[in-house]
């Protein structure tokens, strides 16, 4: 059993470092397109809203907190502790994406679509195609972390129903550990997400 | 048949950790919201990814276990940053590399008048120059 646990927990990790190379070549593309576009980048950051990022970034480190208390609890045999934890991160979750969906629709009422869809009046510089590149990366990025968060409530709702059946305990946790190893990736992911795109200058 | 439960062995303990941690990753944020409010120039970036990754480190040490759980985990997390490492390195070493780093649709700020019409084939003729280079 222990082997078995040390061998999933690699495995995760290497998918954890797959989802940071993903991710990591579409912070290079921002990167590169900020390079090239840097008036248009720091003119349509200010179309974020900065209050929602930060209200996201704490709820994210909250549910992240949750998820690891889950794991405590699942390891120490206390499964209903276990599943009330996994259905707090999912309830944050939830929180994150109300948030995302808000800020998402006022983008879209104002013209601030992805690329040629890109609508928005009464830009800095008219007709520049930086402005669409920043909002395609931005709905291209958050929208993937926004997948991944999907992903993780749909998981950690599953692991709850099971944890509640009192299918852990100290002898098996491994799903509930690896569950919350992604969860933090994700929560990790949105770390640097926050600061590149609600906090450039 | 071991269990698994190196450091477990006192629960309270563990939440009083991930709770200060909790805490000191709150503190941070608050910290790189407020420095974005002021101008460092280009500093700015530099403070909120500096942050940042101080921020991801601690998530990774604690609430990933990476700290007190096998090496081979910390040893595959790492590899994995070093090969993104590498991988922006060499990206941003290519941008800040070119002679001329301005994108061909360039266009200053409305306040600048530039003489478009004039400094085109002005313009067009280095550029012809360094491509034969």
């Amino acid at each position: 059993m222990e082997q078995q646990f040390d061998t999933s927990k690699i495995g995760m990790w290497l998918f954890l470092v797959t989802e940071v190379l993903t991710f990591g070549g579409l912070f290079a593309g921002f990167g590169l397109m900020q390079n090239r576009y840097p008036q248009e980048f720091i003119a349509a950051h200010e179309e974020l809203k900065r209050w929602a990022g930060a209200t996201n970034t704490v709820v994210l480190l909250v549910s992240s907190f949750t998820a690891v208390m889950a794991v405590l609890a699942a390891r120490t045999n206390q499964g209903k502790k276990c599943a009330k934890y996994l259905w707090i991160t999912v309830g944050f979750a939830g929180i994150f994406m109300c948030i995302k969906a808000y800020e998402y629709a006022t983008d879209f009422s104002e013209g601030l679509f992805p690329g040629k869809y890109y609508s928005h009046h009464g830009d800095l510089i008219a007709g520049s195609h930086g402005y669409a590149t920043f909002f395609s990366f931005y709905f291209m990025m958050t929208g993937l972390h926004g997948l991944h968060v999907l992903i993780g409530m749909f998981l950690m709702g599953w692991l709850a129903i099971r944890a509640k059946r009192g299918d852990f305990s100290d002898k098996y946790y491994t799903p509930v550990d690896l569950v919350a190893l992604f969860w933090h990736l994700v929560d990790m992911i949105w770390i640097y997400l926050f600061p590149l795109y609600y906090l450039i200058t | 048949m071991s269990t698994h439960t190196e450091h477990a062995e006192n629960p309270k303990a563990e939440a009083i950790k991930y709770a200060i941690t909790l805490v000191v990753l709150l503190i941070l944020t608050a910290i790189t919201v407020g420095a974005s409010y002021i101008n460092f120039g280009s500093g700015n970036i530099v403070i909120a990814l500096a942050i940042a990754t101080v921020k991801a480190i601690i998530v990774g040490l604690i609430f990933m276990h990476l700290l007190h759980d096998k090496p081979v985990n910390a040893i595959i997390a790492v590899a994995g940053f070093v090969f993104l490492g590498i991988f922006l390195m060499f990206d941003f070493i290519d941008v800040s590399s070119r002679t001329d780093p301005k994108p061909i649709n360039y266009r200053p700020l409305p306040t600048a008048t530039a003489p478009a019409a004039a400094g085109a084939p002005a313009a067009a003729a280095p550029a012809a120059d360094q491509r034969k280079e």
